[in-house]
């Protein structure tokens, strides 16, 4: 992934100031609970959702297990249907094949729909850094954008702002990018709409180039398909002479069909809606409608190294719906920017570290940000077993192991910094390999319970400076066993 | 080596010992959601499409000329695109101006017009959605988008289906395919959803019979 959030600090340190920012928990807490409810009704509409997520789940296994089979086909059928196809192995050449393609129009600006692929490149600073601005154009990263900000959130990158901060920003920072905000300037929702369409209309209508993503990339047909509900992807989609899309590799569903699934699950689930406003599916170009040119950008950056571990290969199941965001008690009180990473949440907690690698503090520290609740697991449209993965990774940071790095085999040393949880679980295989001594010592610790300190000293200390250590009973459970069985029912 | 070739090796090494998946996706899930006749799945499109703020007319194909006509007034519509093939019935009572979209039109000319008029390819009724492909009724795709008004007529029940499965198995992907669900919306401030951003703020849906 990109430098942008490098040098982030690990995910508690983070959180520490949005957990004490009064404003920020009010604005995550009103918008994650609205949306909460609306999206268990729009589910609740579809009485067999369970077989549409494990459709979806096998769907995206069966991709993911002949990946190389469909990426092929994806690009036979966009150079088929008039595109071109071009292959991007990290985020550094994605952002070096935009950049050259768009300097080729001789153009020096562009328009952008939301994609997160291409934030996670990092394509704005690499387009700034050749003299191309690069205009975005859905409301919240429009907010984020004028904001000087980062994403919160992967639907609603501005989810931590409200109206209010909304329309400061936009009353300030309008007029330095284009048309300025109308003279009084409420926060109704309405108005704020409003003064965004007229901000982006003269970019729209005078766009020569526009740049995507894409949330399904069907490699029967090489067609892309962009869901939103704004209306500036069909701005973006349609209008420019040229299109570029960067589409990560597990974008692709093998079929046209396969589309029935996803297009049920994935706008209940990200905005609660039967459907979202607007679907657009292109297939290459067409001759009088829309772009002339359209090139595909594949991107992997990490998303091979992803696929290569058993366990974590799941994660690349996912459409990018943001329901698990949207439950997660942890996401709800830390806010999005804490994960530093475009992927927040619970996704943002198994992706980055395996895109990024465990290697930087903050990626270390990404799969303990959680509670291992699983409401995140259930609420997922393609069944992602975020908790599983989120385990996996944390033993992955603790004792090191075998891994794929830029499609190199690597064998990770362990983290530092979890020398005594280590120690600890040494002890405790020890201990219950060696029954005799597991005994004397619950013995031992019975009888000097009263001696037991409130908290643990040394390494310790953090551990126990927000938990209550557990309070030891008078009996160990296996002496309580033997007295009042008599060593009898099995217990030998 | 190419970053085709890195990539795809890539792909084969973190796959070399992954069993093979040779089972078929299982599609146990329903083609449509509840049993519903020709009329009531009309219904349910209406009710969808209002549902979502779209407004639903509906008439006989003899009234159509007329709705239409008062549709553009009430608007105040100076000026209407009409699509290279739109059945020329249609718009014989608007008083508005035609303009036909040509290849030299710029964005631009078409933000100066009012509405526009189009047919479609297929209606959604389980999420109120219209599907427009680009047929010769419906024109390209910026003559649907750029005017603030779409008034868009849907054949009933002939262009109806009950459920996105449905509406898949009509539509031809090489075309360029636009599925809307009610006018442009956002829900980018504070997850709440407000009507009207970029596209056409106002979309009116004539249900035409016969």
């Amino acid at each position: 992934m990109s430098g942008t959030h490098l040098g982030m600090p690990s995910f508690p340190e983070a959180a520490r100031d949005a957990v004490h920012d009064p404003t920020l928990r009010g604005n995550l807490r009103h918008a994650t609970h609205t949306i909460r409810d609306k999206r268990a009704r729009a589910v609740a509409e579809l009485d067999d959702w369970a077989r549409l997520r494990e459709a979806g789940k096998r769907i995206k296994d069966h991709t993911l297990r002949y990946l190389d089979r469909y990426l092929v086909r994806v690009e036979e059928a966009v150079t088929a249907a008039g595109g071109t196809v071009h292959w991007a192995a990290d985020a550094e050449e994605a952002n070096r094949i935009v950049a050259d393609l768009v300097k080729a129009t001789g153009e020096s600006e562009v328009v952008k729909v939301k994609s997160m692929a291409t934030q996670e490149t990092g394509l704005n600073e690499a387009l700034e850094a050749e003299g191309i601005r690069a205009y975005e154009t859905d409301l919240a990263e429009l907010i984020v954008q004028l904001g000087g900000d980062r994403p919160s959130h992967i639907l609603v990158p501005a989810i931590h702002r409200n109206r209010g901060e909304i329309r400061d920003i936009f009353r300030s920072e309008m007029g330095e990018w284009g048309r300025p905000a109308p003279e009084g300037l409420t926060d109704t929702p309405a108005e704020l709409a409003e003064a965004a369409r007229l901000h982006l209309r003269e970019k729209f209508l005078r766009a020569r180039v526009g740049i995507s993503g894409a949330n399904f990339m069907v490699a029967e047909t090489g067609t892309l398909v962009v869901v939103e509900s704004e209306g500036n992807g069909r701005m973006c989609l349609t209008l420019p002479e040229t299109l570029i899309s960067v589409v990560g590799i597990e974008k692709i569903v093998p079929t046209w069909r396969d589309l029935e699934v996803f297009l049920q699950t994935l706008p209940r689930s990200s905005t609660a809606e039967r459907m979202n406003p607007y679907t657009s599916m292109w297939t290459g170009t067409t001759d009088g409608d829309g772009p002339r040119t359209f090139h595909l950008v594949l991107l992997d950056n990490g998303r091979t190294d992803t696929l290569a571990d058993e366990v974590g290969r799941q994660a690349l199941r996912c459409i990018r719906c943001s329901a698990c965001l949207n439950v997660c008690p942890v996401y709800e009180r830390a806010g999005g920017h804490a994960y530093g990473s475009v992927y927040p949440g619970p996704i943002g907690a198994i992706l980055s570290p395996q895109l990024r690698g465990t290697g930087s503090e903050i990626d270390a520290s990404l799969p303990y940000a959680s509670s291992l609740c699983g409401a995140c697991y259930e609420v997922c449209p393609v069944a992602i077993d975020i908790p599983e993965v989120l385990v996996h990774l944390r033993e992955r940071v603790v004792q090191g192991g075998p891994a794929v790095r830029q499609g190199n085999r690597v064998v990770l040393k362990p983290a530092r910094g979890h020398a005594a949880e280590r120690a600890a679980m040494r002890a405790a295989r020890w201990a219950f390999t060696h029954p005799g001594a597991l005994r004397a010592g619950q013995r031992l610790t019975s009888r000097t319970r009263r001696l037991h300190p409130r908290t643990l000293p040394g390494p310790g200390r953090a551990w126990s400076g927000s938990r209550d250590l557990p309070e030891v009973p008078a009996e160990p459970f296996r002496d309580w066993w033997q007295r009042t069985r008599d060593g009898k029912d099995g217990a030998k | 080596m190419s970053s085709r070739e890195r990539v795809l090796g890539r792909v084969r090494r973190a796959l070399a010992d992954v069993p093979a998946d040779g089972a078929p996706v299982l599609r146990d899930y329903l083609r449509e959601h509840g049993r519903r006749g020709a009329d009531e799945t009309v219904e349910l499109l209406a009710g969808n499409l209002a549902d979502y703020r779209a407004i639903v007319h509906r008439c006989t194909d003899a009234q159509l000329p007329e709705v239409l006509m008062r549709l553009l007034a009430a608007h105040g519509s100076q000026s209407v695109v009409v699509p290279p093939e739109l059945p020329p019935h249609w718009l014989k009572a608007v008083d508005a101006t035609r303009v036909h979209d040509r290849a030299a039109s710029t964005p631009q000319d078409l933000d100066r017009v009012d509405s526009v008029v189009t047919g479609c390819a297929v209606a959604v009724a389980e999420t109120g959605t219209i599907v427009l492909d680009g047929s010769p009724d419906q024109g390209r795709r910026r003559i649907t988008l750029v005017p603030d008004h779409h008034v868009c007529v849907v054949r009933v029940p002939d262009q109806v289906v009950s459920s996105v499965p449905q509406a898949l198995e009509r539509l031809d992907p090489v075309r360029p395919l636009t599925w809307i669900s009610g006018p442009s919306a956002t829900s980018d401030i504070e997850l709440d959803r407000v009507e009207g951003v970029h596209g056409p703020r106002t979309l009116e849906v004539v249900l035409v019979e016969g």
